[in-house]
């Protein structure tokens, strides 16, 4: 008997208050694990990055001396960055914009009752479960200006008349990885859109008929102020996810020579991969990082994730 | 008002529409991919010829899919391989370090939680991408650079905090009366976890597992920079190298690119209703 009285004043106590308290060392067998993977392979490359910065580093990757501050006047300085960082933003915010615009009305369709609405849904998830390079390289393939099954077909319509070499320029080759970029980011956004609807409760849809509010009205002012955290959700994890993509721009406008196409993050991975200065590149990711955690803080203060704890 | 119409009172011209409506979605979203299936049953001179043509003219070319296998650019088989390792420890290492991790945080408090819940949140906010500057040189100095283990500590990471998150919210779920009633009976917390809690949120496991999964496998940036040697690298990575070549044996990228892609959308049309309360919830990305 003695043994079960504490356990049922603890039961108790644990009604009153919600959860059972424990030490911090008694949670460490449990979160422990989990707590050092993200330190060891989030947070510490996250420090070493920011203290590789402010080194100078050889191309085999030995850290020769203190820069300072030096590697960030070389970015800053470099001739192509006001044109890496226009590129970065007229990406993001091509490709968020018009994502969020097409899954909005998507999603407000796959909502509709119809026969087939499943085998619909299970096609639009198709581009999220597939490897981004794997479709990029379709696309790639079919705008080739002479074999290009896409410029054929537009072609074969009258409206071109002949291929076009899509990805053989900057400027239509970015607008070509916008539109890939839409379809990948579209699955993700119509399904957060989708759970923000179905989250909305029916009265409130009927209320406003009853009230004689139009279909536009009615969206306008009952389902969009409705939507406002799955748009907040959606919209910032897009922004996220597209000014960090690399796979479609480094497919889609790899073959073009020079910077004139890169964003900010392909431009790292170039500084990475073929300058071979890991000092520049982690300077350009330390700026980036910082712009990432801007965007995280807007998500931590308007999302709240922490409340659902 | 066909706005607002529930399914008893819309016309059936409006179903109609939305039929086609809804087949014309279909027919977008998989061109790419039929696109990509099409292609992998072409000959090589079909697949480059100017003008193209829709259809392989000389039938279907199975034999691209035992072909493939052996081409100069890459290593196949072995980036199947790799593909195939780094996802699987990755995911199980997930598993190992989440589930223990989002139990205990949805059934306790102790202090430092709320720091612990913040790190994983900022994660699942993170790609590899962001840091690979930083992971690069971090593997290099570890001596781990181009190596498995080194993909599998990143997707792992990268990966918990999604897992954590998503089953943290399943196992809030379980009603906390039915853990109490077992801890009453002396079962420990270890017990209480694997024979009440876990039957109960299988179905968050599976969504956490299959998720990490498909988002290992296709993952890009770190490991096109992290893993040098082609047998090492996954097909992710590999079949770039195809691309920007004279003539691009296009035929066996595709042929590879289905046989990567079709089980992955198998297993994410598995979780496709869970993933919408996961969404919900802000957990997935």
């Amino acid at each position: 008997m003695s043994s079960v009285l504490p356990a049922t004043n603890r039961a108790r106590r644990t009604r009153r208050r919600g959860t059972d308290s424990q030490t911090f060392l008694s949670s460490l067998p449990w979160i422990g694990p989990a707590l050092l993977l993200i330190l060891a392979i989030v947070v510490f490359p996250a420090g070493y990055m920011i203290y590789n910065s402010t080194r100078k580093i050889s191309s085999v990757g030995t850290d020769l001396e203190s820069a300072g501050l030096e590697n960030f006047v070389t970015i800053f300085q470099d001739p192509v960055l006001p044109r890496v960082l226009l590129n970065t933003v007229l990406w993001v915010v091509s490709v968020v914009v018009i994502t969020v615009l097409l899954s909005l009305v998507l999603a407000q369709f796959l909502n509709k009752p119809f026969p087939g609405r499943t085998i619909v849904r299970m096609a639009v998830i198709v581009p999220w479960a597939a490897s981004v390079v794997m479709t990029t390289t379709v696309f790639y393939y079919g705008l080739d200006p002479n074999y290009g099954i896409f410029n054929h077909f537009f072609v074969q319509l009258g409206l071109m008349d002949e291929g076009y070499g899509w990805t053989k320029n900057a400027v239509p080759a970015i607008a070509v990885s916008v539109v890939v970029a839409i379809f990948v980011s579209i699955p993700f956004t119509t399904y957060t859109l989708l759970a923000g609807l179905q989250a909305i409760p029916q009265e409130t849809l009927e209320a406003a008929r009853v009230d004689g509010a139009g279909r536009w009205k009615t969206y306008l002012l009952v389902i969009i102020p409705q939507l406002r955290s799955a748009l907040a959700v959606s919209m910032l994890i897009n922004i996220i996810n597209v000014f960090n993509n690399l796979p479609i721009l480094k497919v889609m406008t790899g073959s073009i020579p020079g910077n004139s196409a890169d964003t900010l993050m392909t431009y790292i991975f170039k500084v990475l991969q073929f300058d071979r200065r890991l000092d520049l590149s982690s300077a350009l990711s330390v700026v980036n990082f910082a712009i990432v955690l801007v965007i995280v803080a807007i998500y931590v203060k308007t999302v709240k994730p922490m409340q659902e704890i | 008002m066909t706005f607002l119409v529930t399914e008893d009172r819309a016309a059936k011209k409006t179903v109609i529409g939305r039929m086609v409506v809804g087949f014309a979605v279909v027919i977008i979203f998989l061109i790419p991919y039929g696109m990509m299936l099409i292609g992998s049953l072409k000959t090589q001179s079909e697949i480059l010829a100017i003008p193209p043509k829709y259809l392989p003219q000389d039938g279907a070319q199975f034999s691209n899919y035992i072909t493939m296998w052996d081409t100069p650019e890459t290593p196949v088989p072995y980036n199947l391989i790799s593909t195939i390792v780094i996802a699987v420890f990755a995911t199980l290492l997930v598993l190992l370090v989440a589930t223990p991790a989002a139990y205990y945080t949805a059934r306790f408090k102790f202090p430092g939680k709320m720091v612990f819940m913040f790190l994983v949140i900022v994660t699942q906010m993170l790609q590899p991408a962001v840091l690979t500057a930083g992971l690069f040189k971090q593997m290099l100095a570890w001596n781990l650079n181009d190596t498995w283990l080194a993909m599998i500590l990143i997707n792992a990471a990268f990966n918990l905090a999604f897992a954590v998150w998503i089953m943290h919210s399943f196992f809030a779920g379980v009603p906390r009366s039915i853990d109490e009633a077992a801890q009453i009976d002396g079962a420990g917390k270890l017990r209480v976890l694997f024979t009440i809690n876990l039957p109960l949120v299988w179905p968050g496991i599976v969504t956490a597992v299959i998720f990490t999964f498909v988002s290992c496998w296709n993952e890009f940036a770190a490991s096109l920079v992290i893993l040098s040697t082609a047998e090492n690298q996954p097909l992710s990575v590999a079949l770039t190298k195809f691309v920007g070549q004279y003539s691009t044996a296009w035929q066996y990228v595709f042929g590879v690119s289905i046989v990567a892609i079709v089980p992955v959308i198998v297993l994410f049309a598995l979780i496709e209703k869970r993933l919408i309360g996961g969404l919900a919830a802000g957990a997935v990305k």
